[in-house]
């Protein structure tokens, strides 16, 4: 037999390799599975729990920047709307900061929030250095005598202004409140009674006799709103021939969509909305009980299937899986210590005005934490003046000690707002 | 002289080329159909009317001097009733377009800015507003790279239509000029049509 020539292996060797290499990379993108090893780098807090659903923000091979824009405004859009965006993109477009933008493009949102480069991305998941504020106001000092020496990267730190949200910083609103007590004369503090309703009737459950009906789960639903409503077995479960043991949270998302959609926009629920598996607490990067970790994010993580219990849900539920300073304080903290308690829930998840009336629970938790400053006019300012709240909120200790205790630091915005107002006493902004 | 096909040929192509450039062709493009200072033109009489329609009709009529309806605020978002007033109105305008083409941009800018991001940058928005704060009454038009990109830029006089125009920026704590008369030029609009 002939043997086969040196070039002739090489060759086979060299086809062997580059179809093996082929399919090797084919294979995770055609069967959406392994996608790890395209992974340019570990995504940022943000984001890494949907890291390996690229197309959540890939939509498109093509397009660069534009494609990854796109995606951003998906998502982000619809809160940098509510709450007036002070740098929108559109500020950028205009040619005369054609200059600005090869500084810093800031037409896009991944000038400043670059993905995938971890070790150098900051909080808020800005990987930009922290003085990029120069790049626009450099001559800020002139302007702003008060300002004059302070350094551009305590711009955003120092609990003095935001990027993107600065409702609560603006100095009008500074000086509005500036007299504000730490503690307002009214607070306003929404009760959350635990849903536990005593009905004047029994409300018989329609689950078909072919389930073994299990006392302690109908006694529940008994002496729930879902029974006072009139939401039956039947409506959640299905029907005989269709009965689901366990509905999925789509069941729930069918009545509840407002409360859907902020669950799936925050950290506990992305995953969901990319169609992946629901989070387990062990995927989380802040201190979880490592006896929480196995379990999985659902609605029925925090609300147990047939109780519904609010009062459960705002504190009990959210302490079974965190276990940071901050959560561990909070049954020695003044909030928990009130007759009608600040919860976890009072300030992570605030009931917001519905554009059809009504209010809602906002179940993105994450939605007034990106920066905390963001709470301050959600939450904040129901009992507390705006000078404390700003403080309080720029002091970490404070915020670990979960707020027990005064703040030991000043943000001075209040301050300078005031000093200006007192070298024009005599004007006004307002039109007459 | 007589001629063989081939000179014939050769002579005819400098005169065919120059009667397709007289017509448009031999690789050039085809003339824009509009002309840039008339395209601003029209576009400025446009903003124009509307600023002073919204400042007459809207915040004069429903404002504190008419049946005090609403309130014309800077931080109008904040009132229950509050109205963007003319100036934010017209720049909520140019950001809307800012989104909707790339065809042109529009900005109102003044030498005496409340907000000073809206201060003159380049040098043709220097000059255009020191024109026309120097000549009331008149234009200025010029041309200028932004970006590698050629433009054509228009700057017309923004003037106070109404006393509260005057009142305001003379009364802000921000404005670096306090002495505005009603029919002053306080600013200038500053329209940009890209030429490539």
């Amino acid at each position: 037999m002939k043997a086969l020539s040196a070039k002739t292996v090489l060759w086979s060797l060299w086809a062997t390799a580059v179809i093996g290499l082929s399919v090797w990379l084919s294979w995770p993108l055609i069967f959406e599975e392994q996608q790890d090893i395209f992974l340019a780098g570990a995504a940022t807090h943000g984001h890494h729990q949907i890291e390996l659903a690229c197309n959540a923000c890939h939509t498109s091979p093509f397009g660069g920047k534009e494609v990854l824009q796109s995606a951003c405004i998906a998502c982000h859009g619809a809160e940098l709307k509510a709450v007036s965006d002070s740098h929108p993109t559109k500020k950028f477009t205009d040619p005369r900061n054609a200059d600005r933008i090869e500084r810093l493009d800031a037409r896009y949102c991944i000038a400043c929030h670059a993905e995938h480069q971890l070790e150098r991305t900051r909080p808020m998941g800005v990987t930009l250095p922290e003085d990029f504020c120069f790049e626009c106001h450099e001559d800020v000092g002139r302007e702003r005598p008060s300002h004059a020496g302070i350094g551009f990267e305590t711009c955003a730190s120092a609990g003095c202004h935001n990027f993107h949200d600065n409702l609560a910083l603006y100095e009008d609103f500074l000086l509005k409140h500036s007299s504000d007590p730490w503690l307002l004369e009214t607070q306003r503090i929404l009760e959350r009674p635990s849903q536990r309703e005593d009905l004047a009737e029994r409300v018989e459950p329609d689950a078909p006799d072919s389930v073994v009906a299990d006392e302690a789960p109908t006694a529940d639903w008994q002496h729930s709103a879902h029974a006072a409503a009139g939401v039956n077995c039947s409506d959640c479960h299905g029907s005989e021939q269709q009965w689901q043991p366990k509905p999925l949270q789509s069941v729930c998302a069918g009545c509840h969509e407002r409360q859907f959609e902020g669950f799936t926009a925050g950290k506990h629920g992305m995953r969901l909305a990319q169609g992946l598996s629901p989070m387990v607490v062990d995927q989380a990067r802040i201190a979880m009980k490592p006896e929480a970790g196995h379990r999985e994010l659902t609605c029925n993580s925090c609300h147990s299937a047939h109780a519904y219990d609010r009062q459960v849900a705002a504190v009990d539920s959210c302490q079974s899986c965190h276990d940071s300073e901050h959560s561990r304080n909070y049954a020695q903290s003044a909030h928990a210590g009130l007759e009608t308690p600040v919860t976890c829930a009072t300030c992570h998840m605030p009931r917001q005005e519905s554009p059809d009336g009504g209010f809602h629970v906002q179940h993105n938790q994450s939605d007034n934490l990106r920066p905390n400053e963001k709470m301050i006019r959600s939450v904040c300012l129901d009992c507390h003046g705006l000078g404390f709240a700003i403080d309080a909120l720029a002091d970490q200790a404070l915020i670990d000690r979960n707020f027990t205790g005064r703040p030991a630091l000043h943000v001075e915005s209040i301050d300078m707002a005031v000093d200006r107002a007192k070298a024009a006493p005599t004007l006004d902004n307002s039109y007459q | 002289m007589k001629t063989t096909l081939k000179s014939r040929a050769v002579m005819s192509v400098p005169l065919l080329c120059a009667t397709l450039l007289l017509t448009g062709g031999c690789g050039q493009k085809e003339a824009a159909g509009i002309d840039p200072k008339l395209y601003t033109d029209s576009l400025f009489a446009v903003m124009n009317a509307d600023r002073a329609n919204y400042t007459k009709l809207i915040i004069g009529r429903l404002g504190p001097k008419g049946a005090d309806a609403i309130k014309p605020n800077e931080h109008w978002e904040d009132l229950a009733n509050g109205a963007p007033l003319p100036a934010q109105m017209f720049r909520f305008g140019a950001e809307v377009v800012a989104e909707t083409t790339d065809e042109f941009t529009y900005s109102l800018q003044s030498i005496w800015p409340i907000n000073s991001q809206n201060a003159p940058r380049t040098e043709i928005e220097k000059a255009g507003l020191q024109h026309i704060a120097d000549n009331p009454g008149s234009n200025f038009y010029g041309e200028e790279q932004l970006g590698g990109v050629n433009y054509f830029t228009a700057v017309y006089p923004d003037v106070a239509v109404a006393a509260p125009c005057a009142d305001c920026h003379n009364n802000h704590k921000d404005s670096p000029r306090r002495d505005f008369k009603l029919g002053d030029v306080m600013g200038g609009v500053v329209i940009r049509v890209p030429l490539d």
